[in-house]
């Protein structure tokens, strides 16, 4: 029969639109301002007690507390504005002390067995609940070079073992190595050496000069690239472990593109206490101090962090880093003095114990790395540029005899405050950053800003919905209600899709679904425009649907495939924003093409299709033609 | 509309004037795009901004005279969205505390505000994200061209590219004219602007192609008007539903995504108007044919009528 869909068909289509109204569901309940509370430890849990007494702190205050609930080790508190999200935070902080950590959090509201289908709201972008987002950069070139200088005092210990004479073997430009030798079986004794050892390299033996033998290690390809991933891989670990320090509810961390990451934190106002924990470059060597007679190359004179007009000149080579540490604590020393306690890994102890054990007596330095970035302002081509140096500031924190050798723990004392030192243990526990990074961007919304955003964005969806109702009722009676009914049923569906695939709303991504509200319609329009036309060209009611139906679906897929295309480009292309606008779009196409060929062609269907039909109500006077 | 169904309008009738003004229009804003510039947005040049929401409407003059006499240089102070909040955009670079001592600077003076929000978009990666930005629009148009194409003809490739980059740059013109702010939400309108455009411009050729096959009489300018007719209302509903919640957008919206608005409208109604007298006199122009049109006959059935195209079969089973 014409115009009639087999009963599946409709089955189909009817279980498509509850799962999507399931999924959408969630939507409708707004989040909650919450608070949460976490143990600072993990050691640490929240117990009732606790909860009890954070809660009492915030009903003094004279707000009203929705829900309080215990889920695994955190607490949860439910309350009824955002004003009263901000001012109990510092409350409910400084009633339960630096045991726990509070933070701002949304607590989804889903009822439970909405949650018990894995139903959930789509997550809101920054710019919609109000924080902070950085991205930084990391600075490849000193990973690289760091990395070579771990080389190279590794190799150059190895060759005095061996008893093989060399001299040089600093650095050079060009990721590479370069040694000396006296004759040319040194240099081969040396060759075979390193090629048994360091794959990494990729060796040159050259004589520049009469007498002279060079050795040239020269980082591959391959291994500089693996260093650079290995840096920023680390990075994202120690950034993420640093953002946990930090307490902030749905952080994300993400790599963006080879060298940068994205940090994003939800609810943080204060950014600078973010900036300076996350980009905290600080990191320990510890080196000896160099002998007398030591030759200058191989020494460097650094000033102490407490008196800058005193120096001490140290040895190069380094004993181990922060990177060996695998536990630090601030504590006190016998005089009352802040102290870190810290405990070496594996590797870390060892290096510790063999580089102090023939050095007793002499002295060690435990040296503070901090970066930092300055700017200036330089006449560049008679344009004034802004240019951004990398400074690297090196200082002693303590110069100490080694009475015995050390093992893998022992202390740090010369700190300045407790502050400094919870902070240095903090810095050392989360881990180092591999390479140093630089904020190459920052952003900060206001918890305001983000509300305004949601009303401003919800305001004009709903708006622009309604007009398009009305438009499409006035103008095509009875068709233009099942285009309203299929342009429901698409913006529900694009929300389920939104909410299944966990995508994250922002202010762009409303702007994208108010267009495909607008173009939703488009291919309806095609439809229902062919029906029109066939019905004018003399055809019988059922047909002209039937061929209203199938003669628009080429105009509908190519228009829509490529739309689509630019679609995808604008999301492989885009960032931040514009892939929260592409991703909306491309949904909302897909969506839209299912509700227009399927969903209204069932309706209409429904409606009109398996018996006699006269007149159609489509709009304008064309039914008697 | 019932004089219209007896009677196509004669749209190719006025082309050449159309021509003309559309050549004047990419001319224009070509000229306006080289000596103003475009005014490019914090994403692009990079640089610092602090938005900060004022208890009664300030007056702008004070404040920067308040930022000088703190040692700032090269700012722009203006009024975002309301006459209380104020954007201030500092070329200085940023650091920890410049946000909140541009605040304090300002609180000084005896005015209670707040900060709303705050940004710091490093040069280089502002640079970084302007040359890949021009690549994605490149890129899209290349990809037009050839899924066009391939899927018509190469003839409408061209004729659904040419009015896509004359929506482009009429936009910019205008941005670049008005001086309003370009920045990366602009820059997805445009890409929007390319998607609705081509979409136009696609169905109006889709019909084209259908009358190429199925009118036997009459010249191309003949079959491409009465495509043209028949498609026009269509053409304008879809416009007027896609303005109507452009216009709620603009609105409503907020000042955050007011330029990404009237980027979308002028992309709208220029890209109506661009499917009809660009794309469609452009292939009048390139001489699209009866033939062009054919599908390559297929060996031993040659001289059978070419059919028309039919939806895939699994939808008639619907």
């Amino acid at each position: 029969m014409l115009n009639k869909y087999p009963l599946w068909k409709s089955l189909v289509i009817l279980i498509a639109v509850v799962i999507g109204f399931i999924y959408a569901l969630p939507n409708l309940y707004p989040d909650d301002f919450a608070v949460q509370i976490t143990g600072a430890r993990s050691s640490t849990a929240v117990d009732e007690r606790t909860l009890e007494r954070a809660v009492s702190s915030i009903e003094e205050a004279g707000f009203e507390v929705k829900a309080a609930s215990i889920n695994e080790r955190n607490g949860l508190i439910r309350l009824q504005s955002a004003e009263a999200q901000l001012k109990s935070r510092p409350l409910v902080q400084s009633v339960l002390g630096d045991e726990y950590l509070v933070a701002l959090n949304m607590a989804p509201s889903t009822p439970d067995w909405l949650r018990s289908v894995g139903a959930g709201p789509m997550k809101l972008g920054l710019d919609l609940r109000g924080g902070v987002h950085f991205l930084l950069e990391v600075d490849m070139e000193s990973a690289l070079e760091q990395r070579l200088e771990a080389y190279s005092s590794q190799i150059k210990r190895e060759l005095r073992e061996e008893r093989i004479r060399y001299r040089g073997g600093d650095v050079a430009d060009n990721n590479s190595i370069v040694l000396t030798f006296r004759d040319e079986a040194a240099r081969a004794e040396a060759f075979n050496q390193v090629r048994d050892q360091y794959n990494e390299f990729v060796l040159d033996q050259r004589s520049p000069g009469e007498e002279e033998f060079e050795l040239v290690l020269t980082l591959s390809e391959q291994e500089i690239r693996q260093i650079e991933d290995y840096a920023v891989e680390q990075n994202l670990t120690t950034i993420r472990n640093r953002v946990n320090e930090l307490g902030v509810a749905e952080p994300m961390v993400q790599r963006q593109g080879r060298e940068r990451i994205i940090v994003e934190l939800p609810g943080v106002q204060d950014t600078a206490q973010a900036k300076r924990i996350l980009g905290a470059t600080a990191n320990l060597e510890f080196r000896l101090e160099a002998r007398q007679d030591a030759p200058s190359g191989a020494t460097e004179v650094l000033p102490f962090r407490n008196e800058p007009n005193r120096t001490a000149r140290l040895e190069r080579e380094v004993i181990a880093t922060g990177n060996n540490v695998a536990n630090a604590q601030q504590a006190f020393d016998e005089n009352g003095q802040p102290q870190v306690n810290i405990t070496m890994d594996g590797p870390g102890g060892d290096m510790m114990n063999r580089a102090t054990r023939n050095a007793i007596q002499r002295r060690m330095a435990v040296i503070f790395i901090e970066f930092r970035t300055e700017t200036e302002e330089l006449m560049v081509d008679g344009e004034p540029t802004v240019v951004e140096n990398r400074i690297e500031e090196q200082s002693i924190i303590s110069l100490a005899t080694i009475q015995s050798a050390l093992g893998a723990s022992f202390r740090i004392t010369g700190l300045d405050s407790i502050n400094e030192a919870s902070e240095l243990a903090l810095l050392l526990r989360a881990g180092s950053l591999a390479a140093p990074m630089y904020f190459v961007e920052e952003r900060t919304i206001g918890p305001s800003l983000g509300q305004q955003n949601i009303d401003a964005g919800f305001m004009s969806v709903s708006l622009g919905f309604i007009l398009v109702l009305v438009y499409m009722l006035i103008y095509y009676r009875g068709f233009g209600l099942v285009a309203n009914v299929a342009l429901t049923i698409n913006l529900m569906l694009l929300l389920a899709c939104m909410s299944i695939l966990s995508a994250t709303l922002t202010l762009p991504g409303i702007a994208g679904i108010v267009l495909t509200v607008g173009m939703a319609v488009d291919a309806n329009v095609l439809i229902f425009e062919r029906i029109k036309e066939e019905l004018k060209a003399g055809m019988p009611p059922q047909s002209a649907i039937s061929a209203g139906y199938s003669r628009a679906f080429v105009s509908i897929v190519d228009a829509n495939i490529t739309t689509l295309l630019v679609a995808v480009i604008l999301f492989a292309m885009g960032s931040g924003p514009v892939k929260g606008f592409a991703i909306t779009l491309c949904i909302g196409i897909l969506t839209s093409m299912f509700c227009a060929l399927l969903v209204s062609r069932g309706l209409i269907n429904l409606t009109y299709g398996g018996r006699k039909v006269d007149n159609l109500s489509i709009g304008g006077k064309l039914s008697n033609v | 509309m019932s004089e219209v169904e007896k009677k196509p309008i004669d749209f190719m009738g006025i082309r050449k004037s159309a021509a003309v003004f559309s050549i004047i229009l990419v001319v224009a804003s070509f000229i306006s795009i080289a000596v103003n510039g475009l005014n490019q947005g914090l994403d692009f040049t990079g640089g610092a901004s602090v938005e900060l929401q004022y208890d009664k409407p300030p007056e702008l003059d004070e404040i920067r005279s308040t930022l000088s006499e703190a040692g700032y240089e090269n700012f722009v102070v203006q009024n975002f969205g309301n006459e209380t909040s104020v954007l201030v955009r500092l070329s200085e670079a940023f650091d920890d505390e410049l946000a909140g001592r541009v605040t304090d600077a300002l609180r000084a003076s005896g005015d209670e505000l707040d900060l709303v929000s705050s940004a710091f978009v490093g040069s280089q990666v502002g640079e970084e994200l302007k040359e890949d930005s021009g690549l994605g629009l490149l890129l899209a148009l290349a990809v037009v061209l050839i899924y066009v194409g391939m899927r018509f003809q190469f003839k409408f490739g061209i004729a659904s590219v040419v009015p896509l980059a004359h929506d482009v740059i009429i936009i910019l013109g205008i941005f670049s004219l008005f001086q309003w702010t370009f920045d990366l939400s602009v820059l997805a309108a445009l890409l929007a602007v390319i998607g609705y455009s081509l979409n136009d411009t696609i169905v109006v050729a889709d019909r084209i192609r259908e009358n190429f096959r199925k009118m036997r009489v009459g010249d191309s300018e003949h079959i491409i008007n009465e495509s043209i007719h028949q498609t026009i209302s269509r053409t304008l509903n879809t416009s007027g539903t896609t303005l109507a919640v452009l216009l709620a957008l603009y609105f409503f919206g907020g000042e955050a995504i007011n330029n990404f608005a009237i980027a979308l409208i002028i992309g709208v109604v220029v890209g109506t108007y661009s499917s009809i007298y660009v794309s469609a006199s452009l292939l009048i122009v390139l001489g699209v044919t009866r033939e062009d049109m054919l599908v390559p006959p297929k060996e031993g059935l040659a001289g059978q009528e070419e059919e028309e195209e039919q939806p895939p079969e699994w939808l008639n089973r619907m």
